[in-house]
């Protein structure tokens, strides 16, 4: 097998030369998206360089207290996220729900799949530790992020009909049942989405990613399918304590619908 | 059945004393927010009072579990809420939500036709009109065989004759099963045809209190 290609400033020049030609087309085309495409590649440039200095620092340290930190930081980075991603008034109860949720949810399926899954050792090797805890919060924090806006907005704009159960004798959990189920699809339908097309639709970015870097296929693809069961593990379980949780903060300890309107 | 002492809720209502007995059909009659849906959804424990106690039984809501207290006394709101699906499910569904026993079809054709709704079990509620919404609700509640029935006024999604129909048969169902009926409504006709109790409120008090029966 050929070893990795490293990529010269000059290759890394004509990669960029590509973005000056698309820019060129679409000035020419008339289309005015030049100033975001040109934003969007220096930032992605700046954020990559960055992060790749960080992660050389922190593979060379090898040192579990940072470790802890970097994913203190990304959990702190992506609760913030679902904050201003949900774009809706989110009450203090749901807010502390979701941090909660995040938190058990994410770390929980971090230790189950670094530990016992794929037995890492020492147990904060940041070369294993950072790359796939990224990968699960960043899909927990995308799917807790769509089931927030469809169980807010389903508490909203089905009140009456939950109100109307409770008249029934319905308890909160029967009430909700309908509004908790869809927030709880609508978070976890992209990930079993990209569960069903991977390998034949698109081939995912961590495994193209290892095969570039010379690991074999079978190790990429094994890693890849352990990687999206972590994923599934981890926006399921984050997104269930998320929306066990967060439709109780609809209603008071009387079992009656809070005014939150 | 129901006392209410010295009750405050929020601006809306201000009541001293007032007692609601059982197996009486009570109307409170009021215009429009004078409080009178407020107070039914005091007594369905809905919302609580901000001062004061309501007794159910002679024992105070507050010790009473809310779900507990709705699988008895059970409120029909003004407008009728239909949930999706069938005629079937939805009357079924208050069964579920109180987790009885289901009925059989041959029972929920006995209550469409109590409530004078000539519809096959599996149409679709969702289709039906305000009226036939507000009987399938009816009859939803029927199904429960509650304590006690709190019925909003239902005119806002009938015509002045259905409106009258429904009263009718709420009225003559719970005298005839020796249940507690109270209903709200504008209307001092209504209120003088079918119930033994009227009580007027106005600006969220209590401003008489008629007894047929006195």
């Amino acid at each position: 097998m050929n070893g990795v290609i490293d990529l010269s400033l000059w290759q890394m020049f004509f990669a960029y030369l590509l973005v000056v030609l698309v820019m060129g087309i679409i000035k020419l085309r008339g289309v005015s998206r030049e100033k975001e495409l040109l934003v969007a590649s220096i930032r992605m440039t700046l954020q990559l360089t960055l992060t790749g200095y960080v992660l050389v620092y922190l593979f060379e340290s090898m040192n579990p207290l940072y470790t802890i930190l970097v994913i203190i930081v990304m959990e702190v980075f992506a609760i913030y996220n679902i904050y201003q991603r949900a774009n809706m008034k989110l009450s203090k109860k749901i807010k502390d729900i979701i941090a909660l949720s995040m938190a058990i949810g994410t770390l929980s399926s971090i230790i189950y799949f670094l530990l016992i899954v794929v037995n890492i050792s020492p147990w904060y090797d940041p070369r294993y530790f950072i790359p796939i805890s990224g990968m699960l919060i960043g899909n927990s924090m995308t799917g807790i992020t769509l089931g927030v806006t469809r169980l807010v907005d389903g508490m909203r704009s089905k009140k009456h009909i939950v109100e109307t159960a409770l008249m029934l004798g319905a308890t909160p959990k029967m009430a909700a049942k309908s509004i908790v189920d869809d927030a709880f699809d609508s978070a976890i339908l992209p990930t079993i989405n990209s569960m069903v097309g991977i390998g034949i639709v698109f081939l995912p970015g961590m495994m193209t990613g290892q095969i570039l870097s010379g690991i074999s296929p079978i190790t990429a693809i094994k890693y890849q399918m352990a990687i999206m069961l972590g994923i599934l593990g981890s926006v399921a379980f984050t997104t269930i304590l998320f929306v066990q949780l967060g439709y109780r903060t609809f209603f008071n300890d009387e079992d009656q619908l809070i005014d939150f309107n | 059945m129901y006392e209410i002492r010295n009750v405050k809720y929020k601006n809306i209502l201000d009541i001293d004393n007032l007692k609601i007995p059982e197996k009486k059909v009570t109307s409170i009659v009021g215009k429009s927010g004078s409080g009178k849906t407020t107070l039914l959804r005091l007594l369905n424990k809905l919302i609580s009072c901000d001062t004061g106690t309501i007794l159910f039984k002679d024992k105070s809501l507050k010790e009473i579990n809310s779900v507990e207290l709705r699988r008895k006394v059970i409120m029909l709101p003004q407008q009728p809420i239909i949930f999706e699906g069938s005629i079937r499910e939805n009357l079924l569904i208050g069964l579920e939500f109180s987790e009885k026993e289901l009925l059989p079809d041959d029972r929920l054709n006995e209550i469409l036709k109590l409530v004078h709704l000539d519809k096959s079990l599996d149409s679709e509620a969702e289709k039906l009109s305000g009226g036939e919404k507000q009987r399938v609700a009816l009859g939803r509640v029927i199904l429960m065989d509650p304590e006690v029935l709190l019925l909003d006024e239902p005119s806002s999604a009938l015509d002045d004759l259905t409106e009258d129909k429904i009263i009718e048969f709420v009225a003559n169902y719970s005298r005839d099963n020796n249940k507690t009926l109270i209903l709200v409504t504008h209307s001092k006709d209504i209120s003088k045809k079918y119930s033994d109790i009227e009580i007027v409120i106005e600006s969220g008090r209590i401003s008489s209190i008629e007894s047929k029966e006195a």
